[in-house]
Order: C-alpha cells, then structure tokens, then sequence
C-alpha cells in the first residue's frame, strides 16, 4: 500500500480523532511529512507480517511541550537524527521506521523518515491511540526494552540512553528534552520483525486514514462513518456515548499537563442527562449522571455535532454542540499487564477499567 | 462651542458618520454610499453632519474613523506591498518555509521573497542561535526591490533582540523610510501565525498610508483641526502614526467598534451583540464594555493568523438576504444577498427579488420602500423561524454561562430580529442603532499598553503586577485619557521557564475616556 502526499491530509484528521483530545495537533508534523514525500516520492506501508524475523524496526516521535513544537519548529533532519544515531549503537541500518504513537502529531513524522531513508512504514504502532508518556506503549507492555534510545534537537546534537527500565526512560528523556529547549524527537524501542510482529498493535495507521476519509467525505453523521472505518480493523464499533452541549469546562495546568474536565448537558435522546469528561491532555473517562461508561484504554473523543470535526481538549468551549464518541479498543490493549500500565488508576481516576461493550 | 466628536465608519458599502454633542449624545448622523477615492465618501457624509448638528468644522475637538479598507485590500490582493519575509531561527524551522500555506495569489501579491537566517531564542529566553550581522545584511541587500519587511525570530514574545537588530540593519542598509515590522510586536507564540500576520501587516504599511491620506485630506479641505484617531481591533483608538505602523490591528474594527457602539447606546456592559448588516449578521459578546477575544487562530484572508480578534460568529443572514422557497415548502434565508443593491431588487423597492427586508414590511407594514409586497402568511411565518432559529444559537454559542443574558441588536437590518429571544433575558434596540459604527468608534477610549520582562527572583509577583498596570495606566494618560476613567482591560501573563521563580512577560492593557 502506498502513502502519498494527499493521504497525509485523511491520516491527520484520522490521527486527531484517535488522539482523543490529545497527542498534539497533527498540522506542522503534516508539512514536514509532505515536504519529505514531494522530495522523495510517496512511502510504502507494510503489515507487520511482511517484516523478516530479524529486521529491525526504528521508530520515530517528538516529544515535548505542545507550545513550543508550534513556535520552534523541527529543522528536519531531527527525526532521521534520532534513528541514525540508534542505528550506529546497535551497528546496523533499520529495515523499516513505525510510529509509537498513531494519536495526534506522531502520526506523521514517521513518513518524512520512510520517504528520505526510501525504507518501509509498518502499518501499526504502540499506544492505538494518544497518551502522555514513553512507558505508554505495548512493547513497554510485552517485554521489550526501551534502549538504546536516541535524543536528537535542531542543532544536530543527538543523546544515547541505556536505562535499567522504561520508566526511567520516560523520567530522563523528559529532562534532556527541557534542555533541548522544550521539544526533542526521540527513537526508542528498537524492535526485531518478530518483536513487532508480537507486541505492536496492527492496522492503526491505514486505521487513521480510514477514519479520515470516512469522515472526510461522509452524509452520515460521524458515528456511521467511523464505524465504516473500523469495521475492517481489530478496534470494535464505536457508539455514540452522548449528544449534547457543552455548560462547563475547567482546566489547569500541572507538571505541563493541561488537566481538567468537561460538563455536557443533553440534547435529543439525552435530553436532561449530563455527561462529564475527565481530561489530561488526552480524554481519559466519561461519566453519565455521575455512573462511569467509558475509561482509557478505550477512546473517548469529542466531535462537533454537525461536522464530525473532533475537538481537541485545548479548544473545548462552552456553548459548542458535540457529540461524544466511544471506540473500544482491541484486547491488546485491554490485558491486566496493559491496564497497570495505563489503566485508569495509573492516570488518577476512582474507578476501574469500565470496558465499552463491542455492540 | 467646542468639544464636539465626529465618528465616521467606512465600510464596502456605505459611509457612516455621526456627532456626538459635549455630553457624548448623538445629534447628528448620516449613511451615504462609499466612494471610490474614500475621500469624497468622507467629505459627503461630514458636510451632512455638520449641516444636521448646525455646527462648524472648528467645534470638532476629535475626529475618529473606523476603516475596513485593511480587510478589503487583502480580500481583494489590491495595492499590497511587495515584502521581503525574514525568519530568524535556523538551524530550526527550515522544514516549513515562510507562507508555505498562502493562497498562490496572495503570496504573488507580495512578492514571495522569503528567507530563513541564524537566529532565535529558546522558551526560556536562552539564545537558540546567534544572529549573523553579515548574513542578514546581505540577504537585506538582495531584497533591496521590496517595500517593506516582515521579521519574524523564534520566539520573539519572550526575547525580541533579534528582529530588533535586523530592523536597525534594514534601516542602515536601505533607509530610514523603509517600512519594518516586528512579529513581537503583532502576534503571540504560534511561529507560523505570527509571521502570517507580521507579512500581512507589511503588506498593508501603502494602504495604511492611502486611507490616512484621504482622511487627512478630507479633514484639511474642510479645515477642521481636530485630533484624528483610528479605531483599532480591540476596541480602543490609535493615533494615527501608530495605524500608519500597524494597519492590521485595523482589521477587525469593524466589529469591535459596532459592540462598543451597542453597549454604549443600549447601557448594557455584558452581553451579546447582534448587528445585522444587509448580506451578514455579526454575533458578538461584550465583557465589561468591550468585545471579547477570541482564543482561537483567526483567518484574514486565508490566511491563519494568532493575535487576537474579537470573537464573532458571522451568519449569512441580512437585510438583502434573498428569501428562498424549496419545492417541499422549506425556506431558508441567505447566504445569497443583493447586498447594497436592495433598493434596486428588493421587492419592496419595485425589484423582483424576494428578501429578508420585504419579509418584515410585508407582515409588519414598517415603513421601507416604495410599496408593500404581498407575501403568504405560511413564508412570513417560516423565514422569520428561520431567522429566529439562526440568531438564537449563535447568541447561545457565544454565552459563558445558561443564564439569559441581555441582547442588544444595531445594524441597518435590526428589525429582522424578533424582540423575545430564546436565552435572552431582554432584547434591546436602542436609539441610533443603524449607525452603531460610527457611534463606536466616536466613543472609543483611548490605551496605553505594558509589555515587559520582569524577574520574579528580586520581587513578588504581585509586585510585578501592580507595577505594570500602574505604567500602563499613566501611559493611557499621557496619550490623553482622564485618570478618573482608565481601567485595566487586558491582562497576559507568559512565563519564560519550567522552572518556578524566574522571569515572567507582563503585558496590560489600560484604556479611559478622551478628556474634553
């Protein structure tokens, strides 16, 4: 299957809609991605099955405060600094490049990577949706370690990490990055094909496009055209969790997180019922009349009742007509060894994982 | 006599004016069509008013001129400026080349004559790379065609060093007369949307000059000797050195100056505004007196821009609205509009077109045209549905809270709205509400503005704080405001590090009333 420059724009609107209010917006990671594919031609997504047992697999994201990836933008060598300096450590060149994060911004990078190295993207990635941290990711969850791990910045300056496990990892990428001036691009996670084949989560990135296009072009509201999008994936069907408008929103800022929830009052069939939405820069549970109906792992996102647009948590606004759209997530992603890992507790929420139904 | 204030409000269509006697009362107002040079539009309507009001040009103490001939020159690529567009921040930022994202017509209107240099800071104000005084001199020297530049450093609103030295080099290489503007001084964080706007604002230093020309004209051959202010996108009033400077901080004050004219005419200090023009009807919010910000990107032209913009939601729905009725018997109201040419087309002038207009005077017999044109009970009842429908959610997405709050409707096309609003708690239709603009910008407030570093090592907080509102209210003085009236407006407060305790950019906003 082959990505070119006009997929980008329904795999970033996609992207944004698994990115359950978080992940960052998609937009400077798209003109990146698009330059590198002008310059060298559209970019050749594999399954996760057409990898060799040993190949090796390099992944690629920013990480860092959302503020400063929208004032100093990449140079755009970072990406393919990072991987190129993994490569060196472990003595050899990657066979493919696979997102970490197919939420939000993250999504793109990795095709300007695929494009300039003329290497293969697999069709998958770790976290099937937006979340905060490195840990955050099934091949946290499986077993695989997190190093060797490269930093790299504008400057060309690159930073190895070897780390006794993945949380430490997270803890000493999120201080070199504040010295990187706020936003590094970071590979880890260096993978064999079976590695991947093992602990990735599949079909996320023709997912997202899916999404987007449906979406994108769509007479249905954007439940019915989501659920076109998912029914060939492993994610179940999503359902419309709440229709209404939206009375209140509370945010604040904590250890650069924006943190908060969402108040929304019932329109149509929710007539009179509330719903209320916890936030930390990604949606992480839903409550109906005070009951709990959707939890992380499983995606919660919130779109404009007319145009299906999904809004990001920074944008909510009183007054906005929304509607709230749950999609379970595959067992992947669900297994007790997964939920310690992002499980709502771990994010500070009273209640235990509250699965949606696969309808 | 003396103390007397002329407003005038030129728009695409008509040429607003109106005189404010010594106790800020409306005593004269006029709406005559816009001209082509703008001039003999203004001097029309000033002779009408003076006429009216039984005054001379001598007992105008002030002359304020709301404008949109900023927001037309871009709509239309007309009379724009060559610009040659500087970014300081390489070795960032190169993957995403200046006005990457421009309509192709516009970035040719301006000459697409772009270059990234050495440069920038980080978050914390540490340099992200030394400038290069040769490099930037050079580049200046090949662009030496251009009219004007527009500097944009990474991010400039917490260090603004750098597009400073590069506009000293501008001026030692090609002249003092050479045009520069500044990203820090237009736009917040968001590099992308502040050098849209900072490249915009450049493109418009020639038409800037133009409208100020033909309103300086216009006041000499009239031989009046009044200060002359320009209505700006926040509500307040520039002097007209500074809107000759920043023409794009006059492209939202359209809007801006017709909430300030309704709160003023109606009493109302919170609320939302509805001003129904003849093809778009602006919904507004007023918050103590002046329009609320928007949060989000604004577009001007196409293009996505980030400093701040009155927060307004434009329906298609207005007096020239045409008036559609499908074949299952729906009707619907715009967005299609004969626009200034209602009274040629409208029914009610004798044309052949049914609109939103001859809707009203057909059921209500209001006083409008030349005849009273039959239409059937079940369109009347179902176009002002329409309306009503329209005009109540967009009041309702622009409410903070549930609670009904108080709605002013101005515009020439007021009396589309109905009087009892669904999340109103009163509709109000003062007095004068056809020249609202006008109004608007006659009573504008006149700012003074703060925007400094301050290290919160060596003092509190609150400190810094009080210092900045002090300054910027006694600069609001000296640029002519009564003390008894200035308040802070505005407020921004961006912190320059992670790290608790540092360094902390205060920017304040006060405003007050033109002393008499």
């Amino acid at each position: 299957m082959q990505v070119d420059v006009a997929d980008l724009e329904d795999i970033a609107l996609g992207a944004t809609i698994l990115g359950t209010g978080g992940g960052g917006d998609p937009h400077v990671g798209k003109l990146v991605a698009k330059q590198a594919i002008e310059e060298c031609g559209p970019v050749e997504m594999i399954r996760p099955e057409e990898l060799d047992d040993d190949d090796l697999v390099l992944v690629s994201a920013q990480m860092g405060a959302p503020t400063v990836a929208v004032e100093k933008l990449p140079a755009g060598h970072e990406p393919m600094a990072s991987v190129e300096r993994v490569e060196r450590e472990l003595g050899r060149e990657a066979d493919a490049t696979m997102p970490m994060e197919c939420g939000g911004i993250n999504s793109m990078f990795p095709f300007a990577v695929a494009a300039r190295k003329d290497i293969p993207l697999v069709n998958a990635d770790g976290m099937g949706r937006a979340f905060p941290e490195l840990q955050h990711e099934t091949f946290n969850v499986y077993g695989v370690s997190g190093t060797p791990a490269a930093l790299a910045d504008e400057h060309g300056d690159t930073c190895l990490l070897e780390t006794t496990d993945n949380e430490r990892l997270e803890w000493h990428a999120r201080g070199l990055t504040i010295r990187m001036g706020g936003v590094a691009y970071v590979t880890d996670y260096p993978m064999s094909g079976t590695e991947v084949q093992d602990t990735a989560i599949p079909g996320t990135m023709s997912l997202a496009r899916d999404i987007g296009t449906a979406v994108r072009t769509t007479d249905l509201g954007p439940v019915d055209a989501i659920s076109e999008a998912t029914e060939g994936s492993i994610y179940g069907e999503p359902t419309q969790l709440f229709e209404g408008k939206i009375v209140d929103v509370r945010r604040r800022t904590e250890e650069g997180f924006v943190v908060g929830d969402v108040v929304i009052d019932g329109l149509g069939a929710d007539a009179g019922e509330t719903m209320e939405i916890e936030f930390q820069n990604e949606n992480l549970g839903a409550r109906r009349n005070g009951e709990w109906v959707a939890t992380v792992p499983d995606l919660i996102t919130v779109t404009d009742r007319e145009t299906g647009e999904p809004i990001r948590t920074e944008a909510l606004r009183y007054g906005a007509r929304v509607s709230v759209i749950g999609i379970p997530t595959p067992e992947i992603m669900r297994t007790d060894a997964a939920l310690d890992v992002w499980g709502p507790r771990t994010f500070g929420l009273e209640t235990d994982f509250v699965p949606l139904a696969d309808s | 006599m003396n103390g007397h204030r002329l407003g005038i409000d030129v728009g695409g269509t008509n040429t607003d004016a109106v005189i404010l006697d010594e106790s800020d009362d409306p005593i004269a107002k006029t709406k005559t069509p816009t001209t082509e040079d703008i001039s003999s539009g203004i001097l029309n309507a000033l002779d009408e008013v003076l006429r009216q009001a039984e005054i001379s040009g001598d007992d105008l103490e002030y002359v304020m001129l709301g404008t949109t001939h900023a927001t037309n020159a871009i709509a239309e690529r007309k009379g724009l400026n060559d610009v040659g567009v500087l970014r300081l921040g390489a070795p960032a930022t190169k993957s995403i080349r200046p006005l990457l994202e421009w309509p192709d017509d516009l970035a040719a209107a301006i000459g697409d004559d772009i270059a990234i240099l050495d440069g920038g800071h980080e978050f914390d104000g540490r340099e992200l790379n030394a400038i290069d005084d040769e490099e930037i001199r050079e580049q200046v020297r090949a662009f030496d065609h251009v009219d004007a530049f527009a500097v944009t450093s990474v991010f400039s609103p917490v260090r603004e060093d750098h597009e400073e030295r590069v506009a000293e080099i501008v001026h030692e290489e090609l002249g003092d007369d050479v045009p520069v503007s500044l990203s820090h001084e237009i736009g917040s964080v968001g590099l992308l949307e502040r050098e849209n706007a900072t490249a915009l604002n450049a493109a418009l230093t020639s038409v800037a000059a133009e409208a100020a020309n033909a309103f300086i004209d216009a006041m000499d051959e009239r031989s009046i000797d009044a200060q002359l202010y320009f209505g700006q996108n926040d509500g307040t009033l520039m002097s007209v050195e500074y809107a000759l400077e920043y023409p794009i901080f006059t492209v939202a004050s359209g809007p801006s100056n017709s909430v300030r004219g309704a709160a003023y005419l109606s009493g109302v200090e919170n609320g939302i505004i509805v001003d129904v023009g003849g093809t778009t009807t602006d919904v507004g919010a007023l918050t103590d007196g002046f329009p609320r910000e928007s949060s989000v990107a604004v577009e001007i032209g196409e293009v996505k821009t980030n400093f701040r913009m009155p927060d307004l939601i434009a329906l298609g729905v207005g007096g020239g609205s045409h008036v559609d009725i499908g074949s299952d018997g729906t009707v619907t109201v715009g967005p299609e509009s004969v626009g200034y040419r209602l009274t040629e087309e409208a029914r009610c002038f004798g044309g052949s077109t049914l609109t939103a207009t001859d809707v009203e005077v057909a059921a209500s017999g209001i006083d409008i045209g030349d005849t009273r044109p039959t239409v059937e009970d079940e369109t009347v009842r179902k176009a002002r549905e329409y309306i009503r429908t329209e005009v109540e959610r967009a009041v309702d997405r622009m409410k903070t809270s549930p609670d009904p709050v108080p709605v002013v409707v101005v515009g020439g096309g007021s009396i589309l709205v109905p009087s009892d609003l669904d999340g109103a708690s009163e509709v109000y239709k003062p007095d004068h509400y056809e020249v609202a603009n006008a109004v608007g910008v006659a009573i504008a407030q006149v700012s003074g503005e703060v925007d400094r570093i301050y290290s919160l090592d060596d003092q509190e907080r609150d400190t810094a704080m009080d210092d900045a509102k002090a300054e910027a209210k006694s600069r609001a003085v000296e640029a002519g405001a009564d003390a008894d009236t200035v308040e802070v407006f505005d407020v921004q407060e961006v912190p320059l590090s992670y790290l608790p305790g540092n360094a902390v950019r205060i920017k304040v906003k006060a405003a007050g009333q033109l002393d008499h």
